[in-house]
């Protein structure tokens, strides 16, 4: 039997658009990885990404930050707006789209430094020195990736000795440390426990207050329980990702438009 | 009908056999392994044996007593040591990590590969060959043999040791940790030097010290470089230096400028002189260098084990 999932309320109508793709294709080389992806990330929701393995949803995330620029021969074609800026326009700074529009990693990625320094790594890559200033910002920080708890009274030790679930939520705590706009979340929960599963989309739930948030997942449960709007990918002929279906979460997911997402949530294939 | 293979085979005498064939596999596996550390430990215990007796303050704190005399040390041999791995470290170890940071930053471009390539290639030129570049280019040059152009070419000996032993050790930090930076905005350059470098350090360390092991040990390409000088004494070289109000640059070029001795060089040449006297020392000289390279292990290995506890709690 199914477990009853209960889908976030969602009304489109006075919802801004942080980010937009507009005809977005990604190419590797010769290989094109997404096609003609056009689609809206709505502020202060929460945005899944879901298709079957290899339909591009990594690379479709990867290009909201141009994490992509650092793969030799990936290239753009198309558009990401973000508050209505290209970011890929000529003359636009890499470091600062990344400062705005943060990641967070399949694999929890704690730098080999203690807890402190992880959460304190952003902000002082931008220039802050202050320790009191810092001192605050790790605290705010970590409290807001519900860690603060855990780890108030080891925050010299290093990041790498804690248990996964934690590290997942130490590199969250380090990317909203310098307080981006958007988190990116690359399945950020596949390599981890059940519990650890669901503390952490406890807190995607109580991000989404401050951050618009967009996540890629393999598990429809997972989409279903967190996101308001879901994107649906999957694969052509010549395994480019297109979208199939883009909607409110609810919507998808009780009423699909197309079959193809119907084979897939119902689990005919993928 | 089917008939059961059983009817065929006769299980116990099988199973027999099997734990037979099992038990002699293993003892010859096991023989190997004895056989594989005899030849440490007999070194060690020879060299113990024939060197140990002979080491005493003197060794380390005297230059060695004329030929034919008892007593005296190898001095000039451990500071000849000790000022060419020394400038040899400075030279290798900041290219070679430069340059392993760039194979791991652009892995497939042409440098690299050629990079590579050339540093296989120079890991294979057997260690006269350096030594002689070395006389060609420093020593006939400058005319005389130098410190300096032993410490350049126990550098080109150390490069490709350090350099690849780092690029492995580079790869190995999960791809995730560098973007992990460079998603916070991090540039490259701080990426590679405060996430990537911290995360390696304990390979990269254990490379530095196999590569500085390895300078450590080389006695053919000081032959054409450093000559060997039974009288080199910095000591005596910076009260000198002192007395006749020589500037620090002086100084420097005289320690780095004229012909010294290391320890494999001491060892080799005091090895074959028909005086008792030398052969001793040579034996003491064997046992300082295999304590030092042991001892570096050591270190290396302590530190690791320090670093590890300290990363993975």
């Amino acid at each position: 039997m199914q477990p009853q999932i209960a889908f976030q309320q969602t009304d489109t109508t006075d919802l801004a658009v942080k980010m937009a793709l507009n005809n977005l294709s990604v190419y590797y080389k010769d290989f094109r990885a997404i096609k003609d992806i056009t689609l809206p990330v709505y502020e202060h929701r929460v945005t899944a990404i879901i298709g079957p393995s290899g339909c591009g949803k990594s690379t479709l995330l990867r290009a909201l930050n141009r994490m992509n620029d650092l793969i030799p021969g990936a290239r753009v074609e198309g558009e990401v707006l973000l508050d209505g800026e290209n970011i890929y326009a000529p003359g636009q700074d890499v470091v600062d789209i990344r400062r705005r529009v943060g990641m967070v990693f399949q694999r929890p990625n704690p730098f080999p430094m203690s807890v402190y320094d992880n959460v304190a790594f952003g902000p002082r890559l931008l220039g802050l020195r202050k320790k009191a200033v810092l001192d605050e910002i790790v605290e705010r920080s970590l409290r807001a990736a519900a860690l603060w708890d855990h780890v108030k009274d080891k925050l010299g030790q290093s990041g790498m000795a804690l248990s996964g679930g934690q590290q997942q939520r130490l590199c969250i705590a380090r990317a909203i440390a310098v307080e981006p706009e958007v988190i990116l979340m690359d399945e950020p929960t596949s390599a981890l426990d059940p519990i650890a599963t669901l503390n952490i989309e406890d807190l995607i739930q109580t991000l989404k207050e401050n951050f618009t948030i967009v996540i890629v997942t393999h598990n429809m449960q997972q989409a279903a329980r967190i996101s308001d709007f879901t994107a649906f990918l999957s694969m052509d002929d010549d395994r480019a990702g297109y979208l199939v279906e883009f909607g409110p979460t609810v919507d998808l997911f009780t009423n699909p438009k197309e079959k193809l997402t119907e084979d897939y949530i119902t689990g005919r294939f993928g | 009908m089917n008939e059961s293979i059983y009817n065929h085979i006769d299980l116990p005498s099988n199973y027999r056999r099997r734990k037979i064939t099992n038990a002699v596999m293993l003892s010859l596996t096991g023989l190997t392994v004895v056989l594989a550390v005899i030849p440490l430990i007999w070194i060690t215990v020879y060299v113990v044996m024939k060197g140990g007796r002979y080491i005493n303050l003197d060794l380390f704190t005297r230059l060695p007593a004329p030929m034919g005399m008892s007593g005296g040390g190898v001095l000039h041999a451990i500071e000849g040591t000790f000022v060419m791995v020394t400038l040899a470290s400075l030279i290798a170890i900041p290219l070679a990590l430069l340059a392993a940071f760039y194979l791991l930053a652009r892995p497939n471009t042409t440098l690299a590969h050629a990079l590579r390539f050339s540093t296989d290639m120079l890991a294979g030129i057997p260690s006269i060959v350096i030594g002689l570049f070395g006389y060609a280019v420093i020593v006939v040059t400058q005319k005389h043999f130098s410190a300096f152009a032993g410490g350049v070419v126990l550098a080109i000996i150390m490069l490709p040791v350090v350099l690849r032993s780092a690029e492995e050790m580079l790869k190995l930090v999960p791809g995730e940790m560098r973007e992990g930076a460079l998603a916070l905005g991090s540039p490259e350059w701080m990426a590679a030097l405060k996430v990537v470098l911290p995360a390696a350090a304990e390979g990269i360390i254990t490379g530095i010290m196999l590569g500085i092991a390895r300078a450590v040990g080389e006695t053919a390409p000081l032959l054409f470089t450093a000559l060997g000088n039974d009288n080199y004494e910095i000591g005596r070289i910076i009260r000198d230096g002192i007395h006749y109000h020589q500037s620090l640059g002086q100084i420097l070029s005289n320690i780095f400028g004229q012909p010294a001795d290391a320890l494999p060089l001491t060892l080799w040449k005091y090895a074959q002189q028909p005086y008792q006297e030398r052969v001793q020392l040579a034996w003491a000289v064997a046992f300082v260098l295999m304590v030092l390279a042991l001892g570096l292990n050591v270190i290396a290995r302590l530190w690791l084990a320090y670093r590890r506890r300290k990363l993975y709690g």
